[in-house]
């Protein structure tokens, strides 16, 4: 490998601080998908893919998804709940891929509360 | 572009290794592509985390949830229910061992909350063996800035400016070694690590070669462009073959990069760095002696001056700072002197690295501000005493340093404060005993290592702490006489005076310590001809005393010899036919009731 200069050196940095960056607890914004027996029976295995490969494709490391039990509006599953620092949690309901990806591009990037798929304010 | 939602930062140090984290790393990425999550969650291998005694030890993140005691078996639920669906495993939570607490949160665990990490910033966060985690933690980022906007000089107020000493043990400044290095004048001059850390109970250098050993490498870097230097070796033991691997790919890493070699980082400043394994012996930690085992010589210390800043490994200039040490270089550079010393006591600047072990309930690695009191370091950070036992003293800087009681417990990390009560800080072994332990017996059981690794070179080493060996065994086995603490003084006193080396100018302080704060103990040993804690089993009777006997059966139960008798709500008694004297009724029995 050729010899590194100091500009390579923050280059390296840049990219990977963003492969360690869920070690460092950055993130803004919280996405919770809920994972509960009737979410996954629901549909929400690719409520999650759908959401990682938006997360990827934006290329964002201040957000967050970790999944979560069951909430116990089993009708309503999947549920995805978006919090965003200083705002009040949002839980969509009977969302797909589709709903997912509007709720990601509209909501999580642009700050557009989507009411039309959302269930409550928390 | 990465998908993972979720990292497991699995603990790879040594001591969970030993409780097996790397069957569990196979287990969960088996489990995680078994149920679909290859990509989501990943596995990363990371460097000593800690908290040894509750291995193996996971972090999940981003949420901090902290696992303890992983087994295999353990795995298909975990992945199911915390990765899949959310729900974390709470049976496998930190639960705290007095207050019966269960802390989920690694931040919230009294072990890690009290810790100030410095050296070990990077412990858990990065995998060691990816030196690009390395550089988004600032690696080499203090390279940069010494190698090509500091001068030699530049470099060594800064590190003069910051306070910190040698933490060896002995706590030499650093800025003022490397100073009288880099007036010496030689067209060669090294840099030698310290890695031979040998003192029983103290894992410091490992688990920071093991967890962060491109931070050792850089603190040399910068110490050979402080003196000109263009060689470097890391002594390191033989018996750390989990840290030398580390290295070896830290070093080969570094290599690739241009950090080492030829003109780094464009500067024109050119540095190499081999890796020496010594066998094990405990004198070559002694500057000296780790000098002539590299020259290819028989491990043995030599007479000071001349010292090794004029003429160290062969006969030139030579620095030697120990792992700790060069771990803290780099921050420095980055962060300057005044920000390293604005944590610490008057003369004792920033942090310090302990290896906590014995008769405490956390067992592991820890790292605490300069003037954090003792009391705090165990009952706070160590968790206290298991088994509702009482504290007996504490044992800091191994083999060469002494024993501090229950009433200098309030005694502050601190090189001087520490030597004013008769210890010495040392390289950072802490060993916590408990009420069981017979202070002569651990006397005896340190002089037994000291002269088992005493060269041999100088006759008040060699000899004296064979003799000294001698009238400790002599008082442990019954046959003490009344004018043998009197020669076990006059003994530590010449061998202190004459001996060459800081291995035998320190071999005493466990005998003179005990001496000092336990001196009733061996009182007791050579005229009552009794073992106070119950330890020396030539003192002792190996007799039940019905009296004190609550007729429970444990030490029935307990017997590897069946050599005890006891039927319900009778007395238990000892066949001393039988017995073997290995004491094992004795810890097991709740109320003192065997002598």
């Amino acid at each position: 490998m050729a010899k590194l200069t100091i500009q390579d050196l923050k280059k390296i940095k840049e990219n990977a601080s963003k492969d360690i960056s869920l070690r460092q607890n950055k993130g803004k914004i919280k996405v919770t998908v809920h994972m509960g027996t009737c979410g996954i029976a629901a549909g929400a295995r690719e409520v999650m893919s759908t959401l990682m490969d938006e997360i990827a494709e934006a290329d964002r490391q201040d957000i967050r998804v970790v999944t979560s039990g069951c909430m116990g509006m089993c009708s309503s599953e999947p549920n995805v709940t978006v919090e965003t620092e200083g705002t009040e949690p949002i839980v969509y309901q009977k969302v797909n891929a589709n709903v997912m990806r509007q709720v990601f591009r509209r909501h999580i990037l642009l700050g557009e509360v989507q009411s039309d798929f959302a269930l409550a304010k928390m | 572009m990465s998908k993972v939602r979720t990292e497991l930062m699995v603990c790879g140090g040594t001591g969970c290794h030993a409780t097996g984290s790397i069957a569990l790393i196979r287990a969960l990425e088996e489990e995680i592509a078994r149920q679909g999550l290859a990509g989501e969650v990943k596995v990363v291998e990371t460097g000593c985390n800690g908290f040894c005694a509750v291995g193996p030890v996971m972090l999940v993140q981003p949420e901090g949830i902290f696992y303890q005691k992983i087994k295999v078996e353990d795995v298909p639920e975990l992945v199911e229910e915390h990765f899949l669906k959310g729900r974390p495993v709470k049976r496998l939570f930190f639960k705290e061992s007095i207050s019966k607490e269960i802390i989920p949160n690694m931040d919230e665990i009294p072990f890690f909350a009290h810790q100030e990490l410095r050296v070990m910033r990077n412990k858990g966060i990065i995998d060691p063996e990816i030196i690009d985690d390395y550089i988004a933690r600032d690696g080499y980022f203090g390279t940069a800035k010494a190698l090509t906007e500091m001068t030699p000089q530049q470099i060594i107020e800064e590190m003069k400016k910051s306070g910190l000493r040698g933490r060896g043990g002995a706590g030499f400044p650093t800025g003022m070694k490397w100073d009288f290095a880099s007036k010496s004048r030689s067209d060669v001059k090294y840099v030698l690590c310290n890695a031979d850390e040998g003192d029983p109970g103290a894992f410091m250098d490992r688990s920071i070669l093991e967890a962060d050993p491109h931070a050792v490498l850089e603190g040399m870097i910068i110490a050979a462009r402080a003196i000109n230097a263009t060689k470097g070796y890391i002594y390191a033991r033989t018996e750390y073959p989990l840290a030398i691997h580390r290295l070896e790919k830290a070093i080969e890493q570094a290599k690739d990069y241009g950090f080492l070699g030829e003109d780094i980082l464009g500067s024109g400043f050119s540095f190499d760095i081999e890796i020496y394994q010594g066998a094990g012996a405990f004198v070559c930690g002694e500057e000296t002696a780790l000098m002539r085992s590299i020259e290819g010589k028989r491990g043995m210390p030599r007479p000071r001056p001349p010292f090794p800043a004029h003429k160290g490994l062969w006969e030139k200039p030579t620095i030697l700072n120990n792992v700790e040490t060069f771990a803290n270089v780099a921050q420095i550079m980055l962060k300057g002197g005044d920000w390293y010393a604005s944590i610490g006591t008057e003369t004792s600047k920033g942090t310090k690295v302990f290896a906590i072990s014995g008769d405490v309930n956390n067992i592991g690695l820890v790292e605490v501000p300069m003037g954090t009191p003792l009391r705090t370091l165990i009952y706070d950070v160590g968790g206290g005493i298991p088994d509702k036992k009482k504290f007996k003293a504490v044992q800091l800087g191994g083999p060469s340093g002494g024993c501090i009681p229950e009433e200098y417990l309030d005694t502050k990390v601190d090189y001087e404060e520490i030597a004013k009560v008769g210890a010495i800080m040392g390289s950072g072994g802490v060993i916590v005993m408990d009420e069981s332990t017979c202070m002569v017996d651990m006397a005896r059981f340190f002089m037994d290592f000291i002269q088992d690794e005493s060269c041999g070179k100088c006759t008040p080493c060699r000899e004296g702490t064979k003799r000294i060996l001698e009238l400790l065994e002599k008082i442990c086995d019954g046959r003490g006489e009344a004018e043998d603490i009197d020669i076990l003084e006059e003994l530590s006193a010449t061998i202190k005076e004459a001996s060459l080396c800081g291995l035998g100018q320190t071999a005493p302080n466990p005998v003179l310590s005990t001496l000092r704060y336990f001196r009733h103990e061996y009182e007791a040993h050579i005229y009552d001809k009794k073992c106070p804690a119950k330890r020396c089993a030539a003192l002792l009777k190996f007799e039940v005393n019905p009296d004190k006997c609550k007729k429970c059966g444990l030490c029935f139960k307990a017997c590897p010899t069946d050599a005890i008798t006891w039927k319900k709500k009778e007395v238990a008694v000892i066949d001393k036919e039988k017995c073997v004297q290995c004491l094992t009724c004795f810890s097991k029995c709740k109320f003192d009731a065997i002598d």
